[in-house]
Formats: C-alpha cells, structure tokens, sequence
C-alpha cells in the first residue's frame, strides 16, 4: 500500500497551523477579561464601582487588597469576615496567575511575581492602552477617575474593553 | 351591605397592602428600633422628624471626606434625582416615591448608614439622625 506521505504531511501543517491560531483566538480578542459572576462578589465590589474582573490583577494583590478593606484606597470598605473570605477565595481563585491566566496574562506583562499591584491603572500594560487618553478627559464630570471603565468602555460589565 | 360594596371593599384593600405603600413591614420595624434607641438615649424624644432629615441632608460637614463634605455630594441636590459617586457610579434617587423598594432590606440600610456617615459626617450617625433621614426619604 502506497502511503500517502504528501497529504499528511499537509493535513499536518493545516492542522498544527489551526490549532495555533484558533488556540489564541477568543471573543473579544486580547481585550475580553470576565465579569465577576459570582452575584455576592459583584454585588459587594459593586457598590461603589464597577466589579473589576478578577483577571485583571495577580492573587497576591487581591489578597492584600481584601486584607485591607479597612483602608480601601481612602475609604473603609469593610465587611463581615465571612463574606470577605468568601469574595476573597472568589478573586483570588480567577486571578490573572490563577483561572483567569488566559485572560490576564497579556495585561500583566512586565509585571514580576515579586510585585502586588494594586491598582489596575498602574500595570503598565494598562498605562500604554491609555496613553492617548488627554488629561481633561479623565476629569469630566461623567468621567472623573481612571477607575470608571464604563464611561468609555460601554460593554465592561459585560468584560469587553474593545473601544 | 351588599355584595359589591365587600368586592369594591376587598378590591381595595388588597390594592393598598400590595402596593408600595402598603409594603412597610421592615421599614416601620427599623424606625420603630431607631425610635426606641432615641428613646432610651433621650427620654423627652417625641418623634422624627423629615424637616430635621432634610437638614442633614443637605447640610456640610467638615469631619469626613474632603470630597464629600454632605450627602447630596454623591446623592445630587435633589432626593427624586440620581446621584453619582466619586468613583463614577451612577447612584439610583432615594426619594422613596421615585425607587420604591428602597429601605425594605434593614441589613442593606445599615450596611450604607454605616460607610457614609463615616465618609460625610466622620462618625456613625446617631439612632435619631438615621430615623430622622429615613423619615425625609419615605416622604420624597
């Protein structure tokens, strides 16, 4: 039987070829992190602002962060322990280092493991993607912090930031 | 009395208790417990009173957040309108009328008594303030 050497090794290239593409391909592109979809997590985090997708920042910084409610920058965001564990385990459990590595990962290039980052605006990952953004745009009034996603990015809730 | 008065009768009755209006249960609770701290705090307390929340309200504080010198800092100048946070959150209108399942939940209400006072005034507020407030919002 004459082995069909050509075909293979065609059917290969098209198939290892396909894989790598469609591997990295996702919905949304490289700017598609998940929304929180634990309802007591994003209702805790969201009574303030927006629930910022746990992919977005390392294990560590939300851990640190939900030690340190009390002082949650500027304001004390404390809660009952019990819930704070459980939105802890939450955060830490879809990090960018953890569940939501395929997300996060890109965002937290340049950034070491012996870093916590705190604030998602200071990865410099996200400090490049908005480097065209004028002063005067993060003051309006509709706008007034780099923490309010949603005045730009209309779809963050849903975990698209592609404008 | 004949049969259509008892329909018209019940008709009615259920439309109140089903109603916003009618729904009081845990908001008349929670005032009930401030009204009886207040008491036991100030035995010449003689009720709340909406005018005394629409005061606090509104009025400056110089004890809390910088940016936040009053409530309607973050909650807008009028009760029936939304407000929004410094973080950019829209914030639903208090007035009851306007958000009518607003305070029926007395955890939530704490919950938000406690963070604010603490961000406008720089302290708790006192039984009185939150049953005077409470008492402003039910009426708006």
């Amino acid at each position: 039987m004459k082995i069909p050497f050509r075909p293979i090794a065609i059917g290969l290239l098209v198939g290892a070829f396909s894989a790598l593409l469609l591997g990295r391909a996702q919905a949304g592109g490289s700017h598609y992190f998940p929304p929180v979809a634990e309802p007591l997590v994003k209702e805790e985090c969201g009574s303030c602002h927006l629930a910022f997708a746990p992919s977005m920042l390392p294990a560590s910084s939300w851990k640190k962060m939900m030690g340190e409610l009390k002082n949650h920058f500027g304001d004390d965001a404390s809660i009952d322990p019990a819930l704070a564990a459980q939105i802890s385990d939450y955060l830490v459990n879809n990090a960018a280092d953890a569940a939501g590595r395929r997300y996060g990962e890109k965002l937290l290039r340049g950034v070491s493991a012996s870093n916590v980052p705190l604030r998602i605006t200071e990865l410099p990952k996200w400090v490049k993607e908005h480097r065209q953004v004028p002063d005067w745009e993060w003051q309006h009034k509709e706008v007034r912090t780099k923490a309010n996603c949603t005045a730009c990015h209309s779809d963050a809730e849903r975990g698209y930031y592609d404008e | 009395m004949n049969i259509q008065l008892h329909i018209y009768a019940l008709a009615a009755t259920l439309a109140l208790t089903f109603s916003g209006a009618g729904i009081a249960g845990p908001r008349e609770a929670q005032l009930d417990q401030y009204a009886s701290a207040t008491k036991a705090a100030n035995p010449a307390f003689s009720g709340f009173s909406a005018a005394r929340g629409k005061t606090l309200h509104t009025q400056s504080f110089a004890g809390g957040k910088a940016d936040t010198p009053a409530c309607t800092s973050c909650h807008g100048r009028e009760p029936s309108g939304a407000g929004r946070n410094p973080a950019g959150k829209a914030i639903e209108a208090m007035a009851l009328s306007v958000s009518p399942s607003r305070y029926s939940d007395p955890a939530k209400v704490e919950k938000w008594f406690k963070r604010n006072c603490k961000e406008v005034l720089g302290r708790e507020c006192s039984a009185l303030e939150k049953g005077d407030w409470l008492t402003f919002m039910i009426s708006q």
